[in-house]
């Protein structure tokens, strides 16, 4: 049989899965928690099988495909209804016969829904979700390592997975089945049901969460009297994110639906909307895992840009708050965004942020780490901004200059000093007398600094 | 600010506000840390017209100034006058209670608790309370948030109306649309209970129990089981069965694993809280689904629980509560899949046999402990030796050595210096309760073999560890048993051994005494003095200055002094150094 078990498409900057060597015996030989053992036994976790006592036995019932029209409709029920038995997946020998039962059942219906027509009618839909429910919904287990780091260690995978792969599957293929009638689906899937579809996305394996992202960016382009509800509900999940436990899986997926969300926003933007930015949308950067979800956020930031320029200048004067004061690496981030922001500024907004926006950029430029400094310097080598430095010259090239001159004589790494030379050489061309007259100032200053010294 | 130039008295506020000012966070922060020496300079009546409006209208900045500007807000009273201006506090705390940071919020409240208790009753209604009133009400969550924690500090001292309006504003909070304030209301549910007079506790609180305790979001839902056992503690024994039983047996069988947890890490309190009767009749079945739980970290909140939970069992059913429904499900968990709850019980169940007696801990308990000190996970292992004190009690350590020697000689030899280190700690404490005899014929040789190991804290721990061993033993053991084995080491090819000698010497020196330091000891490091190795020779200089103090005068100025003299003109600069600095410390010049 012909499994349609396509993964979803993945959007516009779908994040790595390539995951590194766990460090563990980094240090000193001695496992971070002497957790490791534990975890190569059992890689994989599930919650799910708690709740069933009595186990169920299974029976296979005759092929959709083969059954007369009359009795479709009936037999796609009792099938549902098949699935929503559960199996104990730790245990990976325990009742293949059932297992191997429902996994052809969630095929079948996968099939059916994507491929024929007519099959999707009323008294199926409280079925389908219930079904839906039944086999989603858990409360997901602890992380096996407290300490867990997106970025270092492997995530747990779903145990479950072979059922509930085709449950999300069956998902996607019911909400996209031109058959779908939403005003139908929206007495079952309802805000509980996507509140809860919302708390999934803290699932660890990065599989589900793909499932997850494309699944609610449908439900939110169909079912419209939740999308307030879904907004309002990720915003929460957000703020406790950032202010109370700083752990979340899924905030990369949640931005990437934000960003295409984003873009749908009516002009002038809500104030609700001002606000998701200002107050959500910003304080996000300050989060430890930003490396994260950076691409996702940076993409959400330039959208509200795009839609409504007046924005400009909360987003720039946020990030200058929550500019990181020791982590290089994040200023390696915030510079890449400044630099998209800067991509679409328009110049009355650039004139508004000029200022505070280029003290911060000549202290990038002399910071130690070579990758700071070089990050802010390539900014030199986008024509829109040179552009726009050249417009406001007068104002920035003397917030620069004291330092594009000191670190040019002090820099420890030979890159940073050719790139400040080529700087130097364009605001020589861009204006000789402003940089003359800041050179002959700028000595003197020098030379009075010198006197004060020896005197 | 004030414009009155040349005025001395404004120059304090003005560098501050110039500091405020400063790009440098760390200047801005340390003129707000001196923001009680500004204050006592401008006066009380300054301070309340013109820095606090300031402060007030001027403040937005690093959330570290603003903790900082929240915490000495507490401490203002007196800088403002005294209790009777005290609410001039109120409006820059209540900005501060408003901001988006927690860690800021939370200092504001405290602060704000604080000085609540500063209030007149009169200011209270009049200033305070209308305060917590506009927080509750605040658009955005934070002020929402920051007003559940001030509601307990104004009850108790305000007039009935408002009382009844306190709680109704605490009512609405519990049911906010936003999980966060819903989870600072279920934070502080117990809080105010305690506050609330008994009839409105069953009345108002109860049914805010039961909704916070079946809220949507289970990161509610468990801080509503902290409340339930104040709660619980408030109310009289025969309301429980009806008002919170029902509640709390839910809690227990939450279908999310974080609310069973925090049912498991407060059963103590919570069987404090409900008495014997109902712990018999429903938290011994609750307490064994816990410790049966499917998910590990329940079980391990609950196998912590384990020896305290059967500690207060009502005396007359003790034993057989034990016996019959908590050791089945202690047994299991001895084999359990995770070393974590292992480990948690390994901490827990040797406390168990001062509870049960002699007989059934040699009949029950024993082979339990047996098995503990074979697992595989050295941290259960550990925790076991390290509770033996609790069995030397009841039926003597005897009955165990024969098991324990072979887990401490593994656990001494265990591949992970960390491990080796924890047993090392524990020695004194085994040799104690076994006894010299099998301490000398069994241990000894461990203790002597961990100064030759290859890692530095181990030999300085095992240094460490003689000297307590001499402690319980006695010198004259000392002298027999490991000192002409320390002594021994100083010809040792590898001068990181000969270091050692002269490390255990500094530690031993004192608990031995005058005469075996002299005799046996000062030989040996003033031999050593003339080392090839730098090192130990500078190490000689400093062991001489550690044990100086013990020997008397006549050693000192007959031995010690011309060895440390040769070495104060030794080529090695080090050596010069400790040499001179030990002659400076022993007055021997």
């Amino acid at each position: 049989m012909e499994t349609p078990t396509k993964l979803p498409p993945s959007s516009p900057s779908s994040p790595t899965t390539g995951f590194s060597v766990p460090s563990a015996e980094k240090v000193d030989g001695f496992p971070r928690r002497s957790m490791r053992r534990a975890r190569q036994r059992r890689s994989h976790s599930s919650s799910q099988f708690r709740y069933q006592s009595s186990q169920v036995e299974l029976t296979p019932l005759p092929l959709l495909k083969d059954a007369p029209v009359a009795e479709l409709h009936d037999l796609f029920c009792k099938k549902l209804q098949q699935c929503c038995v559960l199996f104990d997946f730790l245990d990976c020998v325990a009742d293949l016969k059932g297992k191997e039962i429902k996994r052809a059942a969630l095929n079948e219906l996968v099939e059916s829904v994507a491929t024929s027509r007519g099959v999707l009618i009323e008294p199926l839909y409280p079925e389908a979700i219930k079904m839906i429910s039944v086999n989603i919904f858990r409360t997901l287990p602890p992380s096996e390592n407290p300490e867990f780091d997106p970025e270092e260690d492997e995530p747990a995978l779903e145990a479950s997975w072979p059922h509930l792969q085709l449950v999300y599957e069956f998902f996607l293929r019911f909400l996209e089945s031109p058959d779908f009638q939403p005003s139908l689906a929206k007495r079952y899937v309802d805000q509980k049901f996507v509140l809860q579809l919302l708390e999934l996305f803290d699932s660890e394996d990065p599989r589900e969460r793909e499932y997850l992202k494309t699944i609610l960016h449908r439900v939110y382009g169909k079912l419209l009297g939740l999308r307030a509800y879904i907004r309002k509900q990720i915003n929460n999940i957000f703020l406790r994110f950032i202010y109370e436990t700083e752990r979340f899986n899924g905030v990369a997926e949640l931005l990437e639906i934000l960003g295409s969300i984003i873009n749908g926003f009516a002009l002038p933007l809500k104030s609700e909307h001002k606000q998701f930015l200002v107050r959500v949308l910003i304080p996000l950067h300050t989060a430890k895992s930003l490396s994260i979800f950076h691409a996702q956020l940076a993409y959400c930031v330039v959208q509200f840009m795009e839609k409504d320029a007046t924005v400009t200048e909360h987003i720039i004067r946020g990030l200058l708050r929550y500019w990181p004061k020791t982590c290089t690496q994040k200023e390696v981030m915030f510079l890449g965004e400044i630099e998209e922001i800067l991509d679409v500024i328009e110049p009355s907004q650039f004139i508004r942020v000029q200022e505070p926006l280029f003290k911060q950029i000549a202290a990038c430029i002399s910071s130690p780490h070579f990758q700071v400094a070089e990050r802010a310097l390539y900014f030199w080598n986008n024509e829109y901004i040179l552009s726009l430095i050249e417009e406001n010259c007068q104002v920035i090239l003397p917030l620069v200059f004291g330092t594009l001159y000191r670190v040019s004589k002090e820099h420890w790494n030979q890159t940073i000093i050719s790139l400040i030379y080529n700087v130097l050489k364009t605001f020589m061309e861009m204006n000789s007398k402003l940089f003359d007259d800041l050179t002959s100032s700028y000595k003197l200053l020098l030379h009075n600094n010198v006197d004060l010294i020896t005197k | 600010m004030a414009g009155a130039e040349g005025d001395d008295s404004l120059y304090p506020i003005a560098v501050l506000i110039d500091e405020l000012r400063n790009e440098d966070v760390q200047l801005r922060l340390n003129s707000i840390k001196k923001l009680s020496t500004i204050a006592l300079a401008l006066g009380v009546e300054r301070t309340r017209t013109e820095l606090l409006p300031f402060l007030t209208d001027t403040i937005y900045d690093e959330d570290e100034v603003l903790l900082a500007l929240a915490e000495q807000l507490g401490s203002f009273t007196v800088l403002v006058g005294g209790p009777e201006f005290v609410h001039c506090l109120l409006p820059p705390l209540e900005s501060l209670a408003t901001v988006e940071e927690t860690v800021v919020r939370d200092k504001a409240v405290e602060s704000l608790r604080k000085i609540s208790q500063e209030h007149s009753p009169v200011d209270l209604e009049v200033h305070f309370v209308p305060l917590v009133k506009r927080l509750a009400s605040g658009d955005w969550f934070t002020s929402r948030t920051s007003a559940c924690g001030l509601f307990g500090v104004c009850y108790p001292r305000v007039s009935s109306t408002v009382k009844a309006e306190i709680r109704q504003h605490f009512r609405t909070l519990c049911s906010d649309d936003t999980p966060m304030v819903r989870r600072a209301a279920s934070s502080k549910l117990g809080e105010f209970a305690k506050v609330l007079e008994l009839d409105y506790v069953k009345s108002d609180i109860i049914p805010l129990f039961t909704a916070l305790a079946s809220d949507e979001q289970d990161s509610v839902r468990l801080l509503a089981v902290e409340a339930g056992v104040s709660i619980a503690a408030l109310l009289p024994q025969e309301d429980l069965e009806d008002l919170v039983m029902p509640t709390l047996r839910q809690a227990a069988e939450d279908k999310s694993w974080r609310v069973r947890y925090m049912v498991a890490d407060k059963f103590s309190e919570l069987q404090k809280a409900v008495g014997p009767e109902i712990t018999k009749n429903d938290l011994v079945p609750a307490f064994q689904n816990l410790l049966k739980d499917c998910e590990a970290e329940v079980r391990t909140a609950a196998a912590n629980k384990v020896k305290v939970f059967c500690e207060s069992l009502p005396e007359d059913s003790r034993e057989t509560i034990i016996m019959t429904h908590i050791l089945p499900c202690v047994k299991e968990l001895v084999s359990d899949t995770n070393q974590h709850v292992k480990s948690a019980l390994a901490s827990v169940i040797m406390g168990l046999s001062t509870i049960l007696g002699k007989d059934n801990t040699v009949e029950h308990l024993l082979p339990l402990f047996l098995v503990q000190l074979k697992d595989e996970y050295p941290e259960v292992r550990l925790n076991i030796i390290s509770n033996l004190d609790c069995v030397n009690e009841v039926i003597g350590i005897r009955q165990l050595s024969q098991s324990l020697l072979p887990a401490i000689v593994e656990l001494a030899e265990d591949a992970k210096w960390r491990v080796r280190l924890a047993i090392i700690e524990y020695m004194p404490l085994l040799a104690g309760q076994l006894g010299v005899e099998f301490f000398d014929e069994k241990l000894n040789s461990l203790c002597m073999a961990w100064l030759i190991d290859h890692v530095y804290a181990i030999r300085e721990a095992a240094t460490c560890n003689l000297m307590k061993l001499v402690e319980k033993f006695g010198a004259e053991w000392a002298q027999n048993t490991i000192v002409p084995k320390v002594l021994g080491m100083a010809n040792d090819s590898n001068y990181l051994h000969r270091m050692t000698t002269l490390f255990c010497i500094n530690a031993l020196s004192e608990v031995c005494g005058q005469e075996i330091t002299t005799k046996h000891m000062l030989p040996v490091v003033l031999k050593m003095s003339t080392d090839q190795v730098a090192n130990v020779r500078f190490n000689v200089a400093r062991c001489l200055q550690k044990i100086g103090p013990v020997l008397d005068s006549s050693a000192l100025q007959a031995e010690v002094k011309p060895v440390l003299e040769k070495l104060a003109t030794d080529q090695d600069m080090d050596v010069k150094y400790f040499a001179l600095e030990a002659i400076s410390v022993l007055a021997l010049a």
